[in-house]
């Protein structure tokens, strides 16, 4: 029996990369939601989250429109990389970023907000810059919560499907992912490849999530609950 | 020296009445106590000072630094300030040793005497065996030391304590007023501290500024505000004793007297300028002007009857509460021979009644 191992090089590949951006964008996103106040945060907050909620037929749908080859998106991205977006590897990583980022964005806003304010004032008025701030205070203190999320948001990238069919599509050895070929195997009637892909994707998650689980229940050893 | 004149409104809400801040003082080298009771706008002030905080209008001197100026559009940012703060939890990062939390506040002195400023900061506040240790694993005091200590490393011009004292026990207490006292004379920092104690006024603050509902009530060495409260309320804030609402019956220039009734009872005071008869008026004197002698046959002059209710033992002194809300104190010992007396004469010095 030989079995196709591409499909989970490719999701691990995917996965990693759209964590990487999700973090990126995701702690910026929280950030700013935890600690500016402007018009339309909660509506922010909201548009941020809908993906979790949104069937993935609907937003791959959105997505399909919006970087599909006649949308603007579409076009500059073949302009700049000289091909299209969709039915792409990286199309995958969009789709899973769009359900990492949500993931990613609720935990750290939350961990920004239990930060004690008295930190960063005490910082700021020892003259840190905000910059120096974010990086030397904030950040170590939520390090815990925000790594719990990563892994989060990389296990859920893990077993993305809907989205992924619609706009990377089941191209085999181009864009069929773990979760696509699984459920390939299952149509088509080989039961083995399945199963073992099935188990390999269920230890990887069950492992990520006892790892976000280690961080968290302790998110600062005694140091905060010592004060 | 600060100079501030702050004025900050936060206008009435559904769930809250509303506050408005607006002082005027200056603060002086040395020590000054911002006292009140909470909800005075002692923290807001000093958080107006660190630039926390952005009033509506005034304007806020440091040394000769405008950190802020309402009508010129001047509001530092807290970093800029060079005003130390030292935070009620003390705010030591959890995240960095003793020594991590002071050079983080020192990065901004040269690079090149850094690592020694350190050490010696360690050293002047005995910190130095516990450097490598983080907050957590620090006895109270040492966290406090470490938090004065890394407010004035950063070149502070003042010190800003909030509450330092709260929830401390005595030993912590007495060793905090060693440390802040020690502050003054070594580094000869300024220090503004908020409090609500009158002990740690007298025991820390050359000049205290008393706030009440925002407003500066009176300015002064704490001696002079215990013993010449400006107002009633002053002396209620300060826990004072023997605050007494009378009624002025007569006035006589001439020979320097008053009569004033007290409850059902006929004071001689001294006279009051500027005062009519028939006006009401507190009158205020000390414990400790008072004396006492056990009730038998008629009161003689300005003697008043009065039953003990109970007896509080002070370090120094023996506080005897008295029905019609008179406190005596006495030292310790003075009365020992009448232990089990109820009924007192309390006789009041007519020189030394002050009208508030």
């Amino acid at each position: 029996m030989a079995i196709d191992w591409f499909p989970l090089w490719l999701s691990l590949r995917v996965a990693a990369i759209s964590t990487a951006i999700a973090l990126a964008v995701g702690l910026w996103l929280a950030w700013t939601l935890a600690n500016r106040s402007f018009r339309g945060k909660e509506v922010l907050d909201a548009a941020v989250t809908l993906p979790l909620v949104l069937p993935p037929t609907v937003l791959g749908y959105y997505l399909l429109v919006l970087l599909g080859r006649a949308s603007p998106i579409g076009h500059l991205y073949e302009l700049l990389f000289g091909g299209p977006l969709v039915f792409t590897w990286q199309a995958a990583v969009v789709a899973s970023l769009f359900h990492s980022t949500p993931l990613l964005v609720k935990s750290a806003r939350a961990a920004f907000e239990s930060v004690d304010r008295s930190y960063e004032r005490a910082a700021r008025n020892l003259g840190a810059t905000e910059l120096r701030l974010f990086w030397r205070v904030t950040l170590p203190l939520v390090r815990r919560s925000i790594l719990a999320a990563a892994a989060l948001a990389f296990a859920r990238s893990l077993g993305d499907f809907g989205v992924t069919l619609m706009i990377a599509g089941d191209i085999p050895g181009r864009t069929q992912t773990v979760s696509i070929a699984i459920f390939d195997a299952v149509e088509a009637g080989n039961g083995a490849p399945a199963r073992i892909l099935v188990l390999i994707i269920s230890v990887i998650a069950l492992v990520i999530l006892t790892l976000a689980n280690r961080l968290t229940s302790n998110p600062f050893g005694p140091r905060q609950s010592a004060l | 020296m600060i100079q501030a004149r702050i004025r900050k409104q936060y206008p009435p809400s559904p769930d809250s009445a509303g506050f408005s801040l607006d002082l005027d003082f200056r603060a002086a080298d040395g020590v000054t106590a911002l006292f009140g009771s909470s909800g005075a706008g002692k923290t807001l002030t000093l958080d107006s000072i660190a630039g926390f905080v952005r009033p509506d209008e005034g304007r806020i001197l440091l040394d000769d630094q405008i950190l802020f100026d309402g009508a010129a559009g001047v509001h530092l940012p807290p970093r800029s300030r060079h005003c130390g703060y030292v935070f009620q939890n003390y705010a030591l990062f959890p995240h960095m040793t003793l020594r991590q939390n002071l050079e983080f506040a020192a990065e901004r002195s040269p690079r090149l005497g850094r690592h020694r400023k350190v050490t010696e900061m360690l050293d002047k506040f005995h910190l130095g065996d516990v450097a490598g240790r983080r907050p957590y694993q620090l006895s109270g005091g040492q966290k406090q030391r470490c938090s004065i200590a890394r407010a004035l490393i950063g070149a502070s011009r003042v010190l800003l304590l909030d509450e330092p004292t709260r929830g401390l026990d005595a030993p912590l207490r007495a060793e905090l007023y060693a440390v802040l006292l020690q502050v003054r004379q070594e580094f000869g920092t300024p220090i503004l501290l908020v409090t609500h104690d009158t002990e740690e006024c007298f025991t820390l603050a050359d000049e205290m500024i008393v706030l009440r509902e925002g407003r500066a009530v009176q300015t002064g060495t704490p001696r002079k505000v215990c013993e010449q409260p400006a107002n009633a309320d002053v002396a209620r804030l300060l826990g004072l004793y023997n605050v007494l609402p009378v009624e002025i019956r007569a006035l006589d220039p001439g020979r320097n007297t008053s009569r004033l009734r007290y409850r059902d009872f006929e004071l001689a005071g001294p006279y009051f300028p500027g005062r009519l008869i028939g006006d009401q008026v507190w009158v205020y004197v000390r414990p400790d002007q008072l004396s006492v002698a056990p009730h038998n046959g008629r009161p003689a002059f300005n003697q008043m009857p009065a039953t003990l209710l109970r007896t509080v033992e002070k370090p120094e002194r023996l506080r005897l509460e008295f029905s019609g809300d008179i406190a005596v104190e006495v030292p310790p010992g003075a009365i020992q021979q009448q232990n089990g007396v109820k009924e007192w004469v309390i006789e009041f010095p007519s020189r030394d009644l002050r009208i508030l």
